[in-house]
């Protein structure tokens, strides 16, 4: 098995201390959380940090809790606790549809939702979830915080605004009352990456649509948003006609590339076709109060 | 079930579910190094330098050793399994992604690791080339130049039937259909990688192997021409192994430099690939580009069968099969259907690949032979208008028929086809099946149905004409029962999983009348065992089954001698019933092996001619192969908006002859259906033009896990081979044979609907799809 | 590097030592500390032969730092019999056949040992769900599956619920 090259190692004791290390130790440290994203890279030696700064200890970041109207997600929160997470699942049921299919059971015991996020492989399923939430990313420095919102989160593939000397603390989505939500994902086998993958949410007012929110990983869409495809269907009917213009409209605005996944083609056709998928889902959800 | 047979626990269990296994990995020497390989990340390129002075400067590292201290011991070149020659470490030319370049020797692994970007390597590329058929074009790149003489990337052609008559048949026929078809690079892919531990004793000059080898005789015989230790100083030891599926057969580079670092350092060298070396450097299996064609008449009956193959082996030559047969045994693509010709080609040629083809527990090629007929069978009912049940039970060949010789030479032993193929018909509700499909397709539901028919030529093979590297394929055993009455039997085959240790014992323990519990297994230690060939092929049981019977039986002819002085009467006046020999007519007058066993090491007084003790050796050359044969009928779910398979039912009908332990057949079976859906819907070793692998870890290998794999139907059917001592045929691999065609063929059908003839696999779903959309993926080359 | 201490409780043994902060998890139990019973298979935490449970999950631990381990529990293999007497997912595997070279066969144990803590009652499909992170190439999962069925008829004969008596399992 490939091994990490040498690298130095501190555990931090509280939030604090975390972000002091970061600051000591500069651009070439990274956090260490579940290590589920970050490991496998420094395995291959794709990924060389001089310092790793372990924060499993931070306890203090793993929590789901509803508080101001917000569910709120610490960012330390393992992606098997989000996934039996009651408030998560009752709330939004796209939650619990992504982590169902993100990487395997027993990585997700310990891969966290920040570690993730903040990975930003092109491919990965929260990104897209919480694009399609319109969630909202809290980052926090020696002085304070900021917020983010998801959709303004990733600058390039696997780069995110979080600075060396920050770190994600926090993921908020706004709860409303009436919605639906769901995720429809298509690999090439259970646990792969997707070959396309689209996350939709939606409220109703009486049989129109009153907002959309639509997020898409692995096809190129920027942001992981399909903001055209949700301009559409502000005020549209919700009908199976409007979620697959939906979907089309998705498909225009995505850029996949070909690899062994599939050609672009067949990729742009899924972000259609998963968008119409998931849109459907998750009006059936919004009809049945299900979330 | 009579006598020991039946389906007992397995004895090897007791510490493999307390973590007690002993695998390569295991085992730590005192002073004992580790090994790492630098590879080439190129494809096809000339070594300018290689500089390994940083390497050999990092504090950790013992020893770095290159093509250039390798050739000095003779060791930098070593013989494949098909009379080619393959570097061990590159000294010329790299010639594939993933070859090995340089080994590093440190005391500890991390750093073994670390010290190989301290070596130096400056390339300068060569055009790629890693498509077959553009290998064989004029002015391809010559791969291996270092053949004198060698001016393109042809390695042989071989032929097999009567191409006159075959031709005769097709050109009157009524039908014929035709199909381009590949059937993919793959990988065995076992759990535990390939690896070693060398120990060369420089005082008394034994050299101890520890390693995951499949043959562990061959082995032995193979370092001593190659490294040119003296045989009797080498001991080869396989332990547990953790899989092996054909992938540790081969002798790899890194065994070479593990021994060569040993003998280097003084000190015990481990070396244990990590999985990307595994699946990038390795043996492959697979790679045919198959043209296939069946005629026919407008009736349905099946006449004749050509194929035409073009095998890309990679960048050396190290398939592994008897000598005569460089295809392997494809030729057995006639299948199981009563033809009157049929003839096949296989041309192979040189890509920058890395070498191998005949793994994965393919019976040397029978995986692709069965493949090709299956699917033109299905094709042929297509064409034809008839239910491909229909067609195949019109055409299976009829016990009455057997032994069989078919039109390529192979004399097939025993079988009852249509008995097999109607059972699974039965379990699988065949005719609900196709009422089920019909509904769903007025509902827009896309079902298939896909059967596979296979006959399986397995436990190579008689001496007359099969051996490889010239070491014939007859396997040894050997039996003591000691004094007490507990025996001890010496196996020459490996098993890797397939529970030997069990049944093995049970073989003996049905001939001899004794408890498994008493008779001990020992396997895998060149020391303790007899020489055989090991264990592929599923010739465990055809062959080395054979010889535990045989020499129980010697055995017990041993103990009727010393019975009949025990007893005082005449050997004639005694018979094997219940297990003793007892007098005829008085059957209290007897004694069991145990009795025995202590009276012939005794001090009592033996007939002339009747040595003491109760062991003997039996060297088994088998008059023939065996053949398993089995019915498959697999159900698959597509979604045609992605494309996606689900695999719903899979019922499996096999007979592989007198099953020893039923257990453990059926678990046989179900690893090899596993094996199917991998192969039919995900596994591949594609590669782009610059010849990168892009197959290299389990990320992109994608192996088939819980989820995808429905819960097996198993059926039997039971016809004894003639031949075989006890019956039995081997099965290790029949699964792996026949489910890709049943898999393929349901998801094919699925698509019928739309238009779809044939896709190659895997078939992802964008595969699938695409084919929906009338495209055809190339699914073994990712070029722009 | 310089070393670094870490104290793990092993099979509830605490083991201190010094390791270079690469050190994986899985390499630390193995050669550090002799348990081979846990294995290795890929580079890319796929396989799931690794599997052992720190503080009570389930991890890969090939993935996971042996420094990330400082101050807590794991279980191997190793740890599964407890004073002379198997598990029954252990006795599970055995009777039902649920290993063939019994390289995958740990960390499947472990899982499913986790599995049957938490859900007594598992479906097939449950079963599937847990393991299909786990690669096993001998098996094709069926008696893999029966195992586990048969562990948690087991568990529930003793605890004198409603449930198949040890034996056969059923499908």
């Amino acid at each position: 098995m490939q091994v990490p090259a040498h690298v130095e190692y501190e555990k931090a004791a509280s939030v604090a201390h975390a972000l002091d290390l970061l600051a000591r130790y500069g651009p070439e440290a990274r956090v260490l959380a579940g290590g589920h994203s970050l490991i496998p890279m420094m395995k291959l030696r794709l990924a060389q940090p001089e310092t790793l700064i372990d924060i499993n200890g931070l306890t203090e970041l793993s929590y789901i809790t509803v508080a101001g109207g917000e569910l709120r997600i610490g960012a330390l929160t393992r992606h098997a606790e989000l996934l039996a997470s009651a408030p998560a699942g009752e709330n939004f049921a796209i939650l619990h549809d992504a982590e169902r299919v993100i990487a395997d059971p027993v990585v997700r015991n310990w891969g966290t939702v920040g570690g993730s996020l903040c990975q930003a492989d092109p491919s990965e399923d929260l990104s897209a979830t919480f694009a399609a939430l319109k969630a909202t990313m809290v980052i926090r420095d020696p002085d304070g915080s900021r917020t983010v919102p998801a959709r303004e989160f990733h600058t390039g593939p696997y780069e995110t605004v979080v600075a060396p000397h920050e770190m994600l603390t926090e993921i908020r989505i706004p709860i409303r009352p009436g919605g639906g939500s769901a995720y429809e994902k298509v690999g090439r086998r259970v646990g792969d990456w997707p070959v396309g993958a689209a996350g939709a949410a939606i409220w109703l007012a009486g049989d129109t649509i009153a907002d959309a929110g639509i997020g898409l990983t692995a096809v190129g869409a920027r942001q992981f948003a399909a903001p055209e495809a949700e301009d559409f269907l502000h005020g549209a009917p919700a009908t199976q006609e409007s979620f697959a213009r939906a979907g089309q409209i998705a498909a225009e605005h995505c850029r996949p590339s070909s690899d062994q996944r599939g050609p672009a083609e067949y990729k742009r056709h899924l972000a259609s076709e998963l968008t119409m998928r998931a849109l459907r889902r998750a009006w059936r959800r919004a009809q049945d109060g299900d979330a | 079930m009579s006598g020991a047979y039946g389906p007992l626990p397995r004895k090897e269990d007791a510490r493999f579910i307390r973590g007690r296994g002993l695998f390569v990995d295991d085992i730590t020497l005192p002073g004992m190094l580790y090994g790492a390989i630098l590879r080439s990340p190129l494809a096809h390129a000339r070594i300018v330098s290689i500089d390994p002075a940083a390497a050999r400067a990092h504090p950790r590292v013992e020893a770095v050793l290159t093509g250039e201290e390798l050739a000095e011991l003779g060791l930098a070149w070593m013989p494949t399994l098909s009379q080619d020659t393959q570097a061990v470490l590159a000294t010329d030319k790299v010639r594939f992604q993933g070859q090995e370049i340089a080994f590093v020797v440190a005391q500890d692994r991390y750093s073994a690791r670390d010290a190989l970007e301290l070596i130096h390597v400056e390339y300068e590329p060569l055009p790629v080339v890693v498509d077959a058929e553009r290998a064989l074009e004029p002015g391809a790149p010559v791969i291996r130049d270092d053949l004198p003489g060698k001016a393109d990337n042809h390695i042989f052609d071989w032929e097999a039937g009567d191409k006159a008559a075959t031709d005769a048949v097709f050109a009157t026929a009524d039908v014929v259909v035709s199909q381009d078809m590949l059937y993919p690079r793959s990988h065995p892919a076992p759990l535990e990688t390939c690896g070693i531990v060398a120990d060369m004793d420089r005082v008394s000059g034994r050299l101890t192997v520890w390693s995951t080898s499949q043959a562990p005789h061959a082995h032995r015989t193979i370092y001593a021409l190659v490294a040119g230790i003296p045989e009797h100083k080498i001991r080869v030891i396989s332990p547990d192994i953790g899989g092996g599926f054909g992938n540790k057969v081969p002798i790899y580079p890194g065994y070479i430099c593990a021994i060569a670092g040993a003998m280097t350092t003084g000190r015990p060298v481990k070396w244990v690939e990590d999985r990307s070396e595994n699946l990038m450097s390795t043996s492959f299996a697979r790679d045919y580009h198959m043209h296939g064609e069946i005629a026919a008449t407008a009736g349905g009956r099946v006449l004749a069968l050509r194929a035409r193959v073009l095998a890309d082996h990679g960048s050396f030559n190290a398939t592994a099969q008897p000598t005569k047969y460089p295809a392997g045994f494809f030729h057995i693509f006639t299948g199981s259907y009563d033809l009157r010709a049929a003839h096949c080609s296989v041309t192979a040629v040189y890509t920058n690949k890395a070498p191998g083809g005949v793994a994965y527990s393919c019976s040397f090629r029978v995986t692709e032979a069965v493949f090709l007929v299956e699917r033109m069978m299905d094709l042929l009912a297509r064409e034809l208008g008839m239910d491909p049940a229909d067609l195949r039970m019109k055409n299976l060949l009829r016990p009455e028929q057997f032994p069989y010789t078919c039109p390529t030479g192979w004399q097939y032993d025993s079988g009852d086809y249509p008995r097999a193929l109607a059972l699974a018909m039965d379990m699988a509700g065949y005719p609900e099946l196709r009422r089920e499909q019909a509904a769903r397709r007025e509902r827009g539901e896309y079902m298939g149905i896909g059967i596979s028919f296979f006959t399986e030529g397995v436990g190579a093979g008689p001496r007359s004409h099969m051996d490889i590297l010239g070491l014939g394929m007859a396997d040894g055993v050997s039996l003591r029962v000691h004094p007490t009455g507990t025996a001890v039997l010496g196996v020459s085959c490996q098993t890797q999983g397939q529970g030997h240790e069990t049944t093995f014992a049970q073989i003996v323990a049905h001939e001899l009348g004794m408890s498994p519990g008493d008779i001990d297994v020992v396997h895998g230690d060149t020391d303790r065992t007899p020489f055989g060939l090991g264990t592929y092929g599923s010739r465990s049981t055809p062959v080395s089954g054979a010889a535990a019977a045989m020499v129980a039986r010697k055995v017990r002819e041993r103990a009727r001698a010393v019975a009949s002085a025990m007893l005082e009467v005449s050997p004639d006046d005694l018979e094997w019933a219940a297990g003793r020999w007892q007098v005829r007519g008085d059957p209290a007058q007897a004694a069991g092996i145990a009795e025995i066993a202590m009276a012939a090491h005794s001090a009592l007084e033996l007939p002339d001619g009747v040595e003491g003790h109760l062991d003997a050796e039996v060297v088994y050359n088998p008059p023939n192969l065996t053949f398993p044969f089995g019915a498959y009928i697999c159900v698959t779910d597509v979604d045609p908006g992605t494309g996606q398979v689900t695999v719903r039912r899979f019922i499996a009908v096999d007979d592989c002859g007198v099953r020893i332990n039923p257990m453990i057949v059926e678990g046989q079976v179900h690893g090899g259906l596993a094996d199917g859906i991998g192969m039919a819907l995900m596994q591949v070793i594609a590669f782009d033009a610059e010849g990168n692998c892009l197959g290299g870890s389990f990320m992109d290998y994608l192996l088939p896990t819980s989820v995808e794999c429905p819960s097996w139907e198993l059926g039997q059917t039971v016809t004894p081979s003639p031949h075989h001592p006890i019956g039995a045929k081997g099965v290790g691999e029949s699964a792996t044979v026949g489910s890709p065609a049943a898999i393929v063929n349901s998801v094919l059908d699925a698509l019928a609907p739309f238009g779809v003839r044939h896709a190659d696999m895997p078939l992802t779903p964008a595969n699938v799809w695409s084919a929906i959309q009338g495209r055809r993926l190339r699914t073994d080359l990712a070029f722009p | 590097m310089p070393d670094m201490q870490i104290t793990v409780t092993v099979n509830g043994s605490p083991f201190t030592r010094e390791v270079e902060p690469r050190l994986l998890l899985i390499h630390f139990l193995r050669d550090d500390l002799g348990l081979t019973g846990s294995h290795w298979g890929c580079d890319t935490s796929n396989c799931g032969a690794c599997v052992v449970w720190l503080d009570e999950i389930p991890v890969k631990s090939c993935t996971v730092l042996a420094a990330m381990a400082d101050g807590r529990r794991v279980l191997t293999v190793e740890g599964l019999e407890r004073r002379g007497r198997l598990d029954p997912v252990q006795e599970a595997f055995a009777r039902c056949h649920g290993l063939q070279c019994g390289f995958c066969t740990p960390g499947m144990m472990l899982t499913a040992r986790w599995l049957l803590d938490h859900h007594p009652d598992p479906s097939p499909a449950e079963i599937r769900e847990a393991l299909s992170g786990q690669v096993c190439r001998c098996t094709g999962y069926e008696n893999i599956v029966r195992s586990v069925q048969w562990a948690a008829s087991y568990e529930a004969g003793l605890d004198g619920k409603a449930g198949a008596p040890a034996g056969e399992a059923t499908q």
